[in-house]
């Protein structure tokens, strides 16, 4: 069922995006910051994979002082302003609060953030300044939430630091891989020029590092490289049909659409295949890009999808319909994609049987692959003495994010295999402890 | 159902609750709306030689996110043409003959004040109300608190009050003083029919942080205020309480004032000896409908407790409020927390740790967040029961069996108490006080 009419302009488009959390104004914020308990060694706190003193940047909120607030935020998570607006707040610093177990609503923490961190930027004062110059260089590749956590920090403790970006604008996934009814680009790019601006970090866009010369260059002209390099491609599927037009990565759709906006044409039936927040993201797009249909696909139960459970009510709510238990088989169509054939599947001794004989075809004009990105495997190799896990994951210490190649530092989708903005926007700010911590000892 | 209509002094209305001389008492169309809207009483706003008042009168304090938990004002009396307000106090009274309308009067000389007396009773008032408690402007020329401040210049201003009028006296005492009986035995002394209180606090309500001028701010400067609302109640309470105990002051109905807001505020009042209570702050915030949650929830009270007239219970906990020497040492009290009731804030952990007595664990799993009292180091003293933020959470349990009775007073005579700085009878002798080094460890 559609509940979006097809975006035809910019304007069409932004209503049917229109951003899920929006900003508090300032006596939304009064009341909801008068709520917090100030809980001793408060489950929020212990709750944010960056550890923001959530209790303190809240009292700051009440008592008017919102730049210490935003202090506050950006002093544990460089990236508090995204953070904010598209944390799953619901399960991590929000799900936390003692409020839930008296059946009050929790506070609003997500939102508070938004709104400290958002007010101070517009203001544009500087309230960070880069450490006193220790004549280090660092290189960081890639402009990711892990590599500008990375670079902030090691701005603040005297390093000289520049980014190479493969594509033309910073924030990785942030700015290409996050549904657009989470955050817009400019709230994101904003973040980013405001601390880019008094921290002083380049950032060398267009910039891919692909090649073993180009890390030698880097090797002999930075004390060390940080690896922020995320994931790749949607990994293929090994089926039938699915190199035909219209079958498309969940992470090249959302790009494209990241991107384009109305432009981007969704047809009227679209297959989304996968069960993760990437599937229902795609699924929710697909639909307020005005689909007439959306199916989601997985191969699955529903209470084993890895997606959280806000994420699938949300792409139900925007028209979204759902298949369980089923697997994709082949692609259907001649020069276009015509369908999905789909077989049943059931769980035997905990594995997972797709029987051939129970399968149907599902039409559809578009095919959503959103079932995981491919890791870097052949950039990895350029790299000496580099060890991966056996799932292709960069192997790190995990207090300082030091490779096995002490020279370089890793942090991000690239060493947790993909996690939310927060977890790289955490390990990229160790990391950066981490370089300081080698290369003062050194 | 409870009858609700009052005899304060011979002052008849229909019900406890009075309008306080203050804004909302301004003019005859303010009372009206007051009266239609339930209000049995009106204390008007004080009649004098006219004022002229500043723009910009009022501050608050704003607790979190409460309006107006505090106020102050620098306005001062009426800034109206007497022969105005005499106007609209007869028309008030031709449309409410039965509701109390009380003159407050504040002047200089005797004369004035046998002038004015005369005037505001031809008028038609039930009752008057001295103002000797305004504690800006009006103090600065003699009047006001000035007068409150000095128990002798009071009772001769009661004393010439009382050669001419006709109708009931009421003093309004100044809460500005060292000791309240003070000037209450000389408004007794003096002859006066009651006793109002209190008016209100001097005070400073708070200073802009850019300008470094007080407020509410008149052209860059302030002055100070006087304070009122739900944060001074506790003090009304006790000084009502002190004049009620009195043996001598009891002998005249007590009007309280101070921080009413509720049906429980108006309970408390009555409880402490008062037999009307007025509002201000309560209808400056939200009107005078406010009225119909003071006035359903003392009639429920009074239907639950069986009392027909406000006489039934007024006064009724005053022979528990004594004095500390004859407060039972031998009573003991712990605190009990719910675990299916805690949230796991941990504040009373904290509060008991860094404000108390050290009598609360936190549990050694770092996953369960519910602590436990150390039964051997609680001293009974609430904090954890007041800052828990879950209703009957954590409750104070006695330990004691009741049996055993002995006081400061007795335990005096008995030549049972501390007496030298290093005296074994210490209270706090042999209880449990961590060591202060372990202060360093204790970052938990």
């Amino acid at each position: 069922m559609a509940e979006y009419k097809k975006p035809t302009s910019e304007k069409e488009f932004q209503k049917n995006f229109k951003q899920k959390k929006s900003l508090m104004n300032n006596t939304e914020a009064y009341y909801e910051s008068s709520r917090c308990l100030f809980c001793y060694d408060a489950p929020c706190i212990q709750a944010c994979p960056t550890h923001i003193d959530i209790p303190l940047f809240i009292k700051q909120i009440q008592t008017q002082n919102t730049e210490g607030a935003a202090k506050t935020i950006f002093d544990a998570n460089w990236l508090g302003n995204a953070c904010g607006i598209v944390c799953p707040t619901g399960v991590l610093c929000e799900g936390a609060c003692v409020f839930n177990h008296q059946d009050v609503p929790p506070i609003q923490i997500g939102r508070l953030q938004n709104y400290a961190t958002n007010k101070t930027i517009n203001t544009k004062k500087e309230i960070f300044k880069p450490g006193k110059s220790n004549g280090k260089k660092i290189a960081v590749i890639g402009a990711g939430p892990a590599g500008l956590a990375c670079a902030c920090e090691l701005r603040t403790l005297g390093y000289t630091v520049d980014i190479f970006e493969a594509k033309d604008k910073p924030s990785g996934l942030t700015v290409y891989g996050i549904a657009p009814y989470k955050i817009s680009n400019e709230e994101v790019l904003k973040e980013v020029a405001y601390l880019q601006n008094q921290l002083g970090f380049t950032i060398k866009y267009n910039s891919a590092i692909t090649t073993k010369e180009q890390l030698k260059i880097l090797e002999n002209k930075y004390d060390s490289i940080f690896l922020g390099i995320g994931l790749g491609k949607t990994a293929d599927l090994q089926l039938d049909g699915e190199d035909i037009e219209g079958v498309i990565g969940a992470v090249e759709f959302i790009e494209d659409l990241r991107m384009h906006h109305h432009k981007v044409n969704v047809p009227n039936k679209v297959v989304v295949i996968g069960g993760g927040n990437t599937a229902m993201d795609a699924a929710s797009e697909a639909a307020r890009m005005g689909a007439r249909k959306t199916v989601l696909a997985y191969r699955r139960s529903k209470k084993e999808m890895g997606a959280y459970g806000f994420e699938y009510d949300l792409a139900i709510s925007a028209g979204v319909d759902s298949l369980f238990n089923v697997a994709p088989i082949e692609i259907v169509g001649k020069e276009r994609v015509e369908g999905v054939k789909f077989a049943k599947t059931e769980i035997i001794d905990g594995k997972l049987q797709i029987k051939k004989n129970n399968v149907f075809v599902v039409r559809c004009d578009m095919v959503i692959k959103a079932t995981g990105q491919a890791k870097q495997g052949s950039f990895y190799e350029l790299i000496d003495d580099l060890d991966l896990d056996p799932k292709t994951k960069i192997v790190v210490n995990q207090e300082t994010f030091q490779t096995s190649n002490p020279m370089y530092f890793a942090g991000g989708d690239a060493v947790n295999g993909g996690a939310e903005v927060v977890n790289a926007a955490y390990e990229g700010k160790m990391a950066a402890q981490g370089i300081n911590q080698w290369l003062t000892k050194k | 159902m409870a009858d609700l209509s009052i005899n304060f002094a011979g002052i008849k209305a229909p019900n406890p609750f009075w309008l306080a001389s203050a804004p909302p008492t301004n003019s005859g169309y303010q009372i009206m709306k007051a009266f239609e809207a339930g209000w049995g009483g009106a204390v008007w706003k004080t009649l004098g030689v006219p004022v002229v008042n500043v723009s910009s009168r009022y501050g608050s304090v704003n607790y979190r996110d409460t309006r107006m938990m505090g106020f102050n004002n620098i306005e001062l009396i009426t800034d109206r043409p007497l022969a105005d307000n005499l106007k609209e106090i007869e028309e008030v009274k031709k449309y409410f003959p039965d509701h109390a309308v009380i003159a407050s009067l504040m002047v200089e000389s005797k004369k004035e004040w046998h002038q004015i007396i005369k005037d505001v009773e031809n008028a038609g008032a039930d009752g008057i109300e001295l103002n000797f408690g305004c504690p800006h402007g009006m103090c600065e020329r003699g009047m006001g608190s000035a007068v409150g401040q000095e128990p002798d210049v009071l009772k001769l201003i009661v004393e010439w009050v009382k050669e001419v009028a006709k109708v009931p006296v009421i003093t309004k005492l100044s809460p500005n003083i060292s000791d309240i009986l003070d000037p209450g035995l000389a408004a007794y002394q003096g002859g006066t029919d009651a006793i109002s209180l209190i008016n209100t606090i001097k005070s400073i309500i708070g200073i802009d942080l850019d300008t470094y001028a007080p407020l509410p701010v008149v052209d860059g400067k302030g002055t100070n205020g006087g304070y009122c609302g739900p944060a001074v109640k506790p003090i009304a309470m006790h000084m009502i309480r002190e004049l009620a105990q009195h043996p001598e002051i009891s002998k005249v109905p007590i009007s309280g004032i101070g921080g009413v807001e509720t049906w429980r505020d108006v309970v408390e009042f009555i409880l402490l000896g008062a037999t009307s209570v007025q509002v201000c702050t309560a209808v400056m915030h939200y009107g005078f409908g406010i009225i119909r949650e003071m006035e359903t929830g003392l009639r429920q009270f009074m239907d639950d407790k069986g009392y027909n007239t406000i006489y039934d219970f007024a006064g009724k906990a005053l022979p528990n409020i004594t004095e500390w020497k004859h407060l039972n040492l031998e009573h003991k009290v712990i605190a009990k927390i719910n675990p299916d009731k805690c949230v796991g804030c941990e504040l009373c952990y904290i509060a008991c740790d860094d404000g108390a007595h050290q009598a609360i664990a936190l549990s050694k799993d770092a996953t369960y967040r519910i602590p436990s009292i150390i039964e051997e180091n609680c001293v009974g003293c609430n904090l954890c029961s007041l800052v828990c933020p879950v209703e009957d959470c954590i409750i104070m349990v006695q330990t004691d069996d009741g049996t055993k009775h002995s006081t400061w007073d007795e335990r005096t005579i008995a030549d049972e108490v501390p007496v030298t700085f290093n005296d074994d009878r210490a209270g706090g002798k042999g209880h449990f006080v961590p060591k202060p080094t372990d202060a360093l460890k204790n970052n938990i």
